[in-house]
């Protein structure tokens, strides 16, 4: 081969950002066409430097614009080949036309996601309304919550899209600034385990095969249109699940790091629980332990694959419970939260349908401190202790002004 | 380099590898398919095509069937050369991982698409192609309307011509403005090869597509199609149509290379008057109205001075 390999220790410290550009190089990824956004440039400068010194061998494609990366990316990987790039917020907003041309193709892109707000008002920092806007577009979606998962997920997110079970590509999201720009302890995979799992890249329907021309992208209207989303569908409902668990299981067995669909902390004997995505997922874990320390049995369930939603494996987690919050760190604009519905749709049917209310947070890369969830697990409880919801559905948590609170 | 694919007349050229088919549902009389056909017939080498949205998408490429024996995507409207320019670095790496199923192959990259999805939605897209020195060609089947969805003017559409979103009226004679200057504009990007092409001059047309195909980096060609639907005029006279408005110089064949040499290839014996190119067509018709005969002469001494500056450019060698 004519790259380099690169001995990295056992465990590195890098951001969330590097996490995932040192994952790209490992899995050698044939064309990068990206585009820089803050907050997920440095995936693309760390993997343009790779480039630069010799340690990944494929073609870096700078274009004009995020439309322009996953058109690019498109053609990439219709002709055959391991495709990645990066992006955040407008950038993720402009791309959207082509995500569901993506997905709708079948190609195993893997696109990061570094979380931010949308605007207006312009604002850069992390929140999940570009995470949100991409949930009905076909992908497989994963949830890091700190640059461990980021860098870990990717491995993971290659393995189950590129199975030719499976053909649709994945993103892995990470929050802006908070994982992406914080550095913290990363357990590595050498080069060679790391190429070692998700392994050589299988082409299928490739347009560079000239003796099986293939036609991609055609036209189906109300003959067959319905017939390829609903098998789509189909396909992300009942195949994806089993192939994320065996790579999850796998990559457990290879690195010794547990995955789940959806992540349970001190769910067992929980009455009180928080559901939530991304670095909140740690901080609610934290202040979980502090209430159990006072006598409030609380929970938390961090939610891995957002789509597919696990919807069975939510329920099974929230068995028992008495009162969950679900956390939205996006403007729902006008509804409840996705989580708050998701969650109703995942508990509506079962036996012990648990007290559902939801909370917005965070937007715009406001702080959700311990003391927010402190407070917010003191009012699940007293729900609890009430036998009903004792406030209004929807809260706003941290921020200013007269407390925002409907339904 | 791949070998040059010798073409003697018309009717070898016209019976030669068909890898687009003639099951299609192009209106008849449809310039479009002559000029793909033209194009493909160029090269005997591998393809990568992709088709924009629009008339040779859809008509094209509806599920269960296709009319390309060769590979070929549609993403969307603006983004085709993008498509094309992916699949393009994705065999460059290929290439270089030794990984390419058939290595001695030298597949052509191109990309076709209409004025509505070069000279207005897909002009960031073909720029940046353009810019970054891609491999590949950029065809524009120009029929100077948003065709596929009824006839809507774009910045390609020509003065006085009406379509459904600036159509001639009581108080209007339609189109305002002028049509946009792509071949120059591309030119501009430095890049090898700029042309215009007609389908009438088949032989300019596959002198110019085989030096565009050979020559490394981005290509850009715009082609004249006239459209029996939009321009109005009967489907057997696609090949008149073309012939006027090669030879009224309204479209005029010419060629830039390295944007610092513009060669006219083809000089009509007998210049035609733009009238009569414009009388053929219905979306010319309310211009001979009384009111409105100044256009007409407008349209005269902008073409003259547009053949003039051609001219003089070929002249002056830049």
């Amino acid at each position: 081969m004519a790259f380099d390999k690169m001995e990295l220790k056992d465990i590195e410290v890098w951001d969330g950002n590097f996490a995932a550009a040192q994952a790209l190089r490992q899995c050698q990824i044939d064309v990068v066409a990206a585009y820089p956004i803050t907050p997920s440039t440095p995936i693309v400068e760390g993997y343009s430097k790779f480039l630069a010194d010799g340690y990944v061998e494929g073609e870096f494609v700078m274009v004009e614009s995020e439309h322009a990366a996953m058109s690019g990316c498109i053609g990439a990987s219709a002709a055959g080949g391991r495709v990645a790039t990066a992006t955040s917020s407008q950038g993720f907003a402009l791309m959207v036309e082509t995500l569901y041309q993506a997905s709708g193709m079948r190609l195993p892109i893997i696109l990061n996601v570094v979380n931010r707000a949308l605007a207006a008002p312009l604002n850069v920092n992390g929140d999940h309304s570009d995470m949100y806007l991409g949930r009905d577009s076909g992908w497989i979606q994963f949830d890091a919550y700190c640059p461990q998962d980021a860098y870990d997920l990717n491995f993971i997110a290659f393995k189950v899209a590129e199975d030719h079970d499976v053909r649709l590509p994945a993103m892995i999201h990470q929050d802006g600034f908070m994982t992406s720009h914080t550095a913290q302890g990363v357990h590595t995979l050498t080069d060679d385990q790391g190429y070692g799992f998700i392994g050589d890249f299988k082409p299928m329907n490739d347009m560079l095969d000239f003796e099986h021309p293939v036609t991609h992208g055609v036209q189906t209207e109300e003959d067959w249109h319905f017939e390829h989303k609903a098998r789509q569908h189909n396909d992300l409902m009942t195949k994806v699940f089993p192939k994320i668990q065996a790579a999850f299981d796998d990559f457990e067995k290879l690195s010794g790091r547990k995955y789940n669909l959806v992540e349970s902390y001190d769910m067992d004997d929980a009455d009180v629980c928080v559901v939530c995505l991304g670095t909140s997922v740690e901080t609610a874990r934290e202040v979980a332990t502090e209430m159990r320390e006072k006598g409030i049995k609380a929970g938390v369930v961090g939610i891995r694959v957002i789509r597919p939603f696990p919807f069975m494996e939510i329920a099974e987690a929230l068995k028992g419970v008495k009162a969950i919050a679900a956390l939205d760190r996006s403007s729902p604009n006008g509804a409840p939260g996705m989580l708050f519905n998701e969650l109703a749709g995942a508990l509506y049917n079962t036996a012990d349908r648990a007290m559902l209310s939801g909370y917005v947070y965070g937007l715009g890369g406001r702080d959700l401190t311990k003391k927010h969830l402190v407070d917010l697990y003191t009012e699940l409880q007293a729900n609890v202790d009430a036998g009903k919801v004792t406030t209004q559905l929807q809260q706003f948590i941290g921020v200013r002004g007269p407390k925002l609170s409907f339904l | 380099m791949s070998e040059m694919k010798k073409i003697k007349n018309l009717k070898e050229f016209s019976t030669s590898a068909d890898r687009f088919e003639g099951a299609n549902l192009l209106c008849p009389g449809c310039a479009h398919s002559i000029i793909v056909r033209e194009v493909l017939n160029a090269t005997n080498d591998d393809l990568v095509l992709s088709a924009s949205t629009g008339c040779l998408e859809v008509c094209t490429a509806v599920y269960p069937y296709t009319s390309w024996d060769a590979s070929w995507i549609h993403i969307g409207f603006e983004n085709g050369s993008t498509a094309v320019a992916g699949a393009e670095a994705m065999y460059n790496a290929l290439k270089k991982k030794g990984r390419l199923k058939q290595p001695d192959r030298n597949p052509k990259f191109v990309s076709f698409a209409g004025d509505g999805a070069s000279y207005d939605i897909g002009f960031q897209w073909i720029s940046g192609c353009m810019e970054r020195g891609h491999n590949m060609m950029h065809v524009v089947l120009d029929n100077e309307v948003y065709a596929n969805t009824g006839g809507q003017r774009s910045s390609s559409t020509p003065i006085g011509s009406s379509s459904t979103t600036a159509p001639s009226g009581r108080i209007s004679y339609g189109e305002k403005k002028n049509k946009k200057d792509m071949v120059s504009i591309m030119a501009a990007h430095q890049i090898p090869y700029s042309a215009q092409v007609a389908p009438n001059k088949w032989k300019d047309m596959v002198k110019k597509i085989q030096y565009g195909m050979q020559v490394e980096g981005p290509v850009f060609i715009n082609a004249v199609s006239p459209c029996t639907t939009e321009w109005k005029f009967d489907p057997k006279d696609t090949m008149l149509l073309t012939d006027l408005s090669t030879d009224s110089l309204v479209f005029p064949l010419y060629e830039i290379i390295d944007n610092h040499e513009l060669n006219i290839t083809y000089r009509p014996k007998n210049i035609v008057p733009v009238e009569e190119y414009l009388a053929a067509q219905g979306r010319f018709k309310h211009l001979f109205k009384d009111e409105y005969k100044y256009l007409i002469k407008e349209w005269q001494e902008r073409v003259d001075a547009q053949w003039d500056y051609l001219n003089r450019r070929e002249e002056a060698r830049v």
